[in-house]
């Protein structure tokens, strides 16, 4: 038999459950997150589900200790594995005083945490895209060796953002990785409304940059590229554009309904692809997960997470005055 | 105006704003709609809903994200004789599209000699109190008040929505026409069929009053009307409310035979105080009405700082009690 795909990657048991792990927890938080949405107790939800196996794969390439995280909305499997927990989401969910992103100063799904190296951002798309190649290029003036990855969806790859960020990182050859979380869809615009090219890759020789697509579902596809385009920013080779094809499978927040632009056939087709299902029948054949330690793992971050929500459904909102503390030095 | 044989029919605010842009779209093949998520799933707030099957996807444009797009291809159509309608889905996301309001929009028909003309209308929903994320509730009204060459208007029920949007439409010039988020679905009023057009430049007097005169407009309208009605219920005082729905051109006659009339004023708005638009309301009551005043004008506004999210949104907004308190103010100064 050849060799498997995580063995020619190096990637060894411990690994490869630990990526099972987080993008199971990001999915089951963003389940939770939905349930406290349709109970009335959080206003809003904007999920990663069907992204997850492509925002693992990425940041498994990545080193959380020295790189830099600048992240979209459905980044939820990428900022668990740069260290942040899941009361920490929760605490965001709920708009808490505790929320270590912004003290409950934003909508879930905006992250930031200076310690963990996740570059705060906003609800503008596209906005942090640019802030990435600042990030590197300061890297790059003080000879430091990170390297930057960014993601957007599809559709954000069609502002000016983009454009300037992408060319800029070419010009000064910057170690960005530009990830394109392509899910077909901006809200409800399909893409072939959006971009006239067939990928969002095919924009990356405009830019003088290495640009490839691949299968979203896959993480350990998704950890390739990324390791590849993480090696050749560390070694000046500039940035790289990847794209990855998965598919959303909520609505695009919990205030869309997705049933006017999305045929139910479509999303059940999606669902059968779904990384999650797909990366645990992997693990499961090749005998490198079992069926109690599957248990055991499903267990496990289901408390976590109900001790999560009742820790942040009891936590206090910030103070009214607090609102107007920060928004200068003094 | 409307004749009183017209039919009319109860709407709620949304419903008077996708009812403006279907009489246009029928009335005139120019008028055509630009925007993110606003053809065949109807727009995020449902504007547009129905427009995409009735006049087909030429003329109801689904864009990709890309506001500078939306705005600067508007302004290209525009000028190439369309009456283009540009959604922005929400307020806070039009900066990338500001380059092209700033530098083009409100100036093509300046520096051409009048040659080339503007005749876009810009749609925004905007404003706290929905429970919105950071940055969809900001309301920057003064950023486009302060640009030259654009008028700016604020309905706050369905039967202005209407006849202001009609009349954007209609407008030779740009408009930027800011939909507050709270009165979408909050109140309906009384609207006719066919087309009427309000006024650009008019503001409404909601209800007459002796003892002062207090100018606000798009969501606080509502707020400032419920405040009202405890404290003239409460206290022997009788007030002036007057929604200005248009922020630029100011109506310069209306507030100041108001202001005349009450000696008094207060100004009530959402929006930071630093920079907002009741500078302008105050300044303009300095230079037509100063020596009628009896009290100093007071305002209430939000504070200088982001609107905080739906923890803390409440207690930014101008409350009940603060616009009680300003008005009672002046009233016993
Ligand atoms: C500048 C700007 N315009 C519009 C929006 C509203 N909006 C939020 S997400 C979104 C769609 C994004 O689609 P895509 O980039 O494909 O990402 P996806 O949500 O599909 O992951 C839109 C239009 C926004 N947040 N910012
Ligand atoms: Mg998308």
């Amino acid at each position: 038999m050849s060799e498997a795909k995580h063995e020619r990657l190096g990637l060894e048991r411990q690994q490869l459950q630990g990526m099972l792990q987080t993008m199971l927890t990001a999915r089951k938080i963003d389940e939770r997150m939905w349930l406290l949405n349709r109970a009335g107790k959080i206003p809003f939800v904007i999920s990663c589900q069907g992204h997850e196996a492509a925002q693992v794969g990425a940041v498994t390439a990545l080193r959380p200790d020295e790189d830099y995280l600048l992240p979209y909305y459905r980044d939820m499997g990428m900022v668990l594995h740069f260290g942040m927990t899941v009361k920490d989401l929760m605490m965001a969910g709920f708009a808490r005083a505790e929320d270590p992103n912004s003290g409950g100063r934003q909508m879930p799904g905006h992250f930031g945490s200076k310690k963990h190296r996740i570059v705060t951002g906003s609800s503008p798309v596209t906005t942090q895209v640019p802030h990435a190649v600042g990030f590197a290029m300061a890297g790059k003036i003080k000879k430091e060796n990170f390297v930057c990855l960014t993601s957007f969806g599809e559709g954000s790859s069609n502002q000016g953002d983009f454009h300037e960020a992408a060319n800029f990182a070419g010009v000064h050859r910057l170690p960005v990785i530009f990830f394109c979380e392509n899910n077909h869809y901006a809200i409800s615009v399909p893409v072939d409304r959006q971009i006239a090219c067939e990928r969002v890759s095919d924009r990356a020789s405009s830019y003088g940059m290495h640009g490839e697509t691949i299968d979203g579902n896959d993480p350990l596809a998704v950890y390739e590229a990324v390791k590849n385009a993480a090696d050749r920013g560390r070694d000046g080779a500039g940035p790289s554009l990847i794209e990855t094809m998965s598919y959303r499978l909520t609505p695009h927040s919990s205030d869309d309904d997705d049933r006017s632009y999305r045929s139910r056939d479509e999303v059940d087709d999606a669902r059968k692809k779904d990384g999650i299902v797909t990366f645990t029948e992997y693990l499961k054949t090749r005998e490198l997960l079992t069926d109690t330690e599957e248990k055991d793992m499903h267990d496990a971050i289901q408390q976590t997470i109900d001790e999560a929500t009742e820790a942040a459904e009891e936590a206090a909102y910030a103070e009214a005055e607090t609102t107007l503390d920060h928004v200068y030095h003094s | 105006m409307v004749s009183p044989a017209v039919n009319t029919k109860k709407m709620t605010m949304i419903e008077g704003v996708r009812n403006a842009m279907d009489e246009m779209l029928k009335e005139n093949e120019d008028v055509i709609i630009l925007g993110e998520d606003i053809g065949v799933n109807g727009g995020v707030f449902r504007a547009t809903e129905g427009l995409h099957e009735k006049y087909g996807e030429d003329r109801i444009i689904d864009t990709p994200i890309s506001e500078s797009g939306i705005i600067g291809n508007s302004i290209g159509l525009a000028a190439n004789g369309f009456r283009p309608i540009a959604e922005i889905q929400f307020l806070g996301f039009i900066y990338p599209g500001f380059n092209q309001l700033m530098t083009h929009a409100t100036r093509l028909r300046q520096r051409s000699l009048g040659r080339f003309t503007v005749p876009v209308v810009v749609r925004a929903p905007y404003g706290a109190g929905v429970k919105a994320p950071e940055i969809h509730s900001d309301s920057v009204e003064s950023l486009f008040t302060h640009m030259p060459g654009i008028k700016v208007v604020v309905p706050s029920n369905a039967y202005d929505a209407k006849g202001l949007l009609i009349a954007s439409i209609d407008d030779p010039d740009p408009v930027m026409f800011l939909e507050p988020l709270r009165c979408y679905r909050s109140n309906r009023t009384e609207v006719p069929d066919g087309k009427y057009t309000i006024d650009i430049g008019r503001a409404s007097v909601l209800k007459q009053g002796d003892d002062i005169s207090v100018f606000t407009w798009g969501a606080m309208v509502m707020d400032t009307m419920k405040a009202i009605e405890t404290l003239e219920e409460e206290q022997n005082m009788s007030c002036e409310v007057i929604d200005l729905r248009t922020l630029y051109p100011l109506d310069k006659e209306t507030i100041s035979a108001s202001v005349q009339k009450t000696g008094r004023a207060a100004i009530i708005h959402e929006a930071p105080a630093t920079g907002g638009v009741s500078n302008d309301v105050i300044s303009l009551i300095n230079d037509t009405s100063f020596l009628y005043l009896r009290a100093p004008i007071q305002r209430v506004t939000g504070f200088d700082t982001p609107v905080p999210v739906y923890s803390l949104e409440q207690e930014y907004l101008p409350s009940a009690a603060k616009i009680q308190a300003a008005i009672v103010n002046a009233v016993n100064f």
